[in-house]
């Protein structure tokens, strides 16, 4: 994917040189292994800190959020589809936009990788499908398919569906994959065991709300579990605040996810945030044939009526 | 100040004698990661781990902590009461915890029992643990604990330091506390060459590869570095998430919550996070830090110069990396404590 990487810089480049941007919103070399820093370049003599690789997971369209000045962006599908609902929604204009899409081609499970190994990677490179880890005196390799983000794996949006550039050919989508496993399986559990499977789910949550605030839709000026007159949310570590929490966000993002993994990435405590959110993509998708971000020209289905909606919920 | 070699054979039955006499916590692999916890009988603490994923502050400040109790009912005679909750004051012991852990406590010591006021919460919690620290011969490539005035054998904030020499420990008691602990563990035999430990120390600290400087950080115009120009930089990404202060060993801050079911209440201390836009916003609606750039300020600027001028002891970081490791965006306080450090406000050339 480096080829990627020279031409973001390219793109990103030109633009401010031409000033028909005045910024670029990219990433940047991380600290650490299979960590990159989402930045912005003002200056074009900035643009060699750019960098993509397969350490890009976190979505920038997050970063556009009600931002006023006229914006490049580097976008892969999941992030592209964020912009389109993030236009839709009126949190971007359009044209205050330039979008770099890039063909994606999944993003690595960082947690995965260091739960493979006993002790502490120093580096870890990629060539293609390759990967080599580096520990303390050994060396170890890996095939990045093994280990994707698990939205990554099962994800068949892998191009940007609107940019204004692309820095690479598109890639063949998958096809085959089966996108609602896990919710079918949860689906399938009688009601006492989806409440203690909830339950193991939910309890290391400590809160922090990184899943809510990595992700582009949780825009809202003050989050529910924010008010204070009045309040609706309790602020302990009561379990029954932290499942509030929880479901009432993901219904919040019903019609709107676009599965690009962002919660679940940022949680410091390794919750399988997305549990709650593909049961809503799949309701979506099975209801209303809807998968969020995907045109300008459709209203999302929770925000409009139509006399065909189904409505079999209703006894 | 004795040393003790203790063979690896004899430590469960130790750890179990000492359940006698104290409430034992251990770092304890639970799904993915360790973390403290009680430890049942002949549950042993895992001293081949690393470190905790968040910090063991919670045993002294739980993130949820209630102080009171009290009835609405106008009927009873005590409505409107407060009544202090009941605390646990037993004698507990932290095995296992690494020195950074135990020495973060010292740093929040200083908030919560200062001259005009002491937290009887905290204080009764910090008081009632005999901390048995567990140095670390293999630090992390995060850990930067020599430059934040700790260290992989520090000692401070520790009732005993555990060093692992193969097939055994050496303990050095460090208090009475220690002492008493050693001595409930029936641990006797004492080591032959106690220097050891200072070789171990020396090859631990040399294996510390992540530094900060710090040294100018006291001696800056507080608001020339409030004011430097890479705070939007170093903002930018952050997403005002909690997980660096409550994986954060010395972040103190918390809130107080009256919770009512009926009746019947409660007064609750919860952690609180000053990336948090709530948890400045005033009663009119104001909020001082409305803005992500000014949080992201604040947090660096109270660890690495509000804290240092105060106190005139230090960060208020012990370098245990918590926060580098975790963050979902990689804000790494290592690279922000230099620039920190080294802002020459008359060097700058801003992007104008």
């Amino acid at each position: 994917m480096s080829g990627y990487q020279d031409k973001i810089k390219e793109a990103a480049s030109r633009l401010l040189k031409e000033g028909s941007v005045d910024m670029v919103i990219g990433f940047r070399k991380g600290t650490l292994p299979m960590m990159n820093e989402p930045c912005f370049i003002r200056r074009s003599e900035d643009v060699h800190q750019l960098v993509w690789d397969s350490n890009c997971g976190i979505n920038l369209a997050n970063y556009l959020t009600d931002r006023k000045e006229k914006i490049a962006i580097v976008a892969k599908g999941c992030d592209s589809r964020n912009i389109v609902t993030h236009i839709i929604e009126n949190k971007i204009k359009r044209e205050k936009l330039h979008i770099i899409g890039v063909p994606c081609q999944g993003m690595v499970d960082k947690r995965k990788i260091i739960s493979l190994f006993g002790e502490e990677i120093l580096d870890v490179t990629e060539n293609g499908d390759d990967l080599k880890i580096k520990f303390r005196g050994s060396e170890k390799s890996l095939k990045k398919n093994d280990v994707l983000q698990e939205n990554c794996a099962t994800c068949i949006h892998r191009n940007p569906v609107l940019f204004d550039e692309l820095v690479g050919e598109l890639v063949t989508e998958q096809t085959g994959v089966d996108r609602y496993a896990d919710v079918n399986r949860v689906e399938a559990l009688s009601p006492q065991e989806k409440w203690q499977y909830f339950e193991d789910l939910l309890s290391p949550c400590v809160r922090c709300y990184a899943c809510r605030n990595a992700c582009p839709l949780c825009y809202c000026p003050t989050c529910f579990v924010d008010e204070s007159r009045p309040q609706w949310v309790g602020k302990s570590q009561d379990p029954v605040d932290i499942r509030t929490f929880h479901f009432l966000r993901a219904y919040h993002c019903a019609g709107r996810c676009t599965d690009c993994g962002a919660c679940e990435r940022a949680c410091p405590v390794g919750i399988k945030v997305r549990q709650f959110t593909s049961k809503l993509n799949k309701d979506s998708f099975e209801m209303f044939g809807w998968e969020a971000g995907m045109t300008l020209d459709q209203r999302p289905p929770l925000d409009t009526y139509k006399p065909n909606d189904p409505n079999d919920f209703i006894k | 100040m004795k040393v003790f070699t203790i063979d690896k054979k004899d430590w469960d039955a130790g750890i179990e004698r000492t359940k006698l006499s104290y409430q034992v916590f251990g770092p304890v692999k639970e799904k993915e990661w360790h973390c403290f916890k009680a430890l049942d009988k002949d549950e042993q603490p895992d001293m081949t781990y690393s470190n905790t994923r968040l910090s063991p502050k919670f045993l002294v400040q739980p993130q949820t902590e209630p102080m009171f109790t009290y009835t609405l009912d106008e009927s009873q005679p005590d409505h409107h009461i407060l009544k202090e909750v009941n605390k646990d004051t037993s004698p507990k012991a932290m095995v296992g915890i690494r020195p950074c852990d135990a020495s973060a406590f010292l740093l929040v010591k200083r908030n919560f029992d200062a001259p005009q006021y002491q937290d009887p919460y905290w204080l009764k919690a910090y008081n009632a643990i005999t901390f048995v620290g567990f140095a670390c011969n293999d630090p992390c490539s995060t850990c930067f604990c020599t430059s934040a005035g700790c260290g992989p054998f520090h000692e401070a904030g520790l009732d005993v330091l555990l060093a692992d020499d193969g097939d055994r420990f050496l303990a050095k008691s460090l208090t009475d506390k220690g002492d008493a602990f050693l001595a409930a563990a029936g641990w006797k035999v004492q080591a032959d060459d106690a220097g050891k430990i200072e070789a171990m120390k020396q090859a631990a600290e040399s294996k510390i590869g992540s530094h900060v400087s710090t040294g100018n950080l006291k001696a800056k115009e507080t608001t020339q570095i409030y004011d430097a120009p890479f705070w939007e930089d170093t903002a930018f990404s952050c997403i005002n998430c909690g997980t660096c202060t409550y994986s954060c060993p010395t972040c103190w801050c918390f809130d107080i919550q009256d919770e009512n079911r009926g009746n019947s209440g409660v007064r609750l201390r919860n952690w609180d996070s000053c990336m948090f836009p709530l948890f400045t916003i005033h009663g009119t609606g104001h909020n001082p830090r409305g803005a992500k750039v000014q949080r992201v300020r604040q947090r660096f600027m109270h660890k690495l110069k509000y804290y240092v001028e105060k106190y005139d002891n230090g960060i208020q970081c012990v370098g245990c990396g918590r926060c580098i490791r975790l963050c979902p965006v990689n804000i790494d306080i290592r690279r922000v404590c230099n620039l920190m450090n080294d802002y020459d406000p008359a060097a700058c050339v801003c992007p104008a």
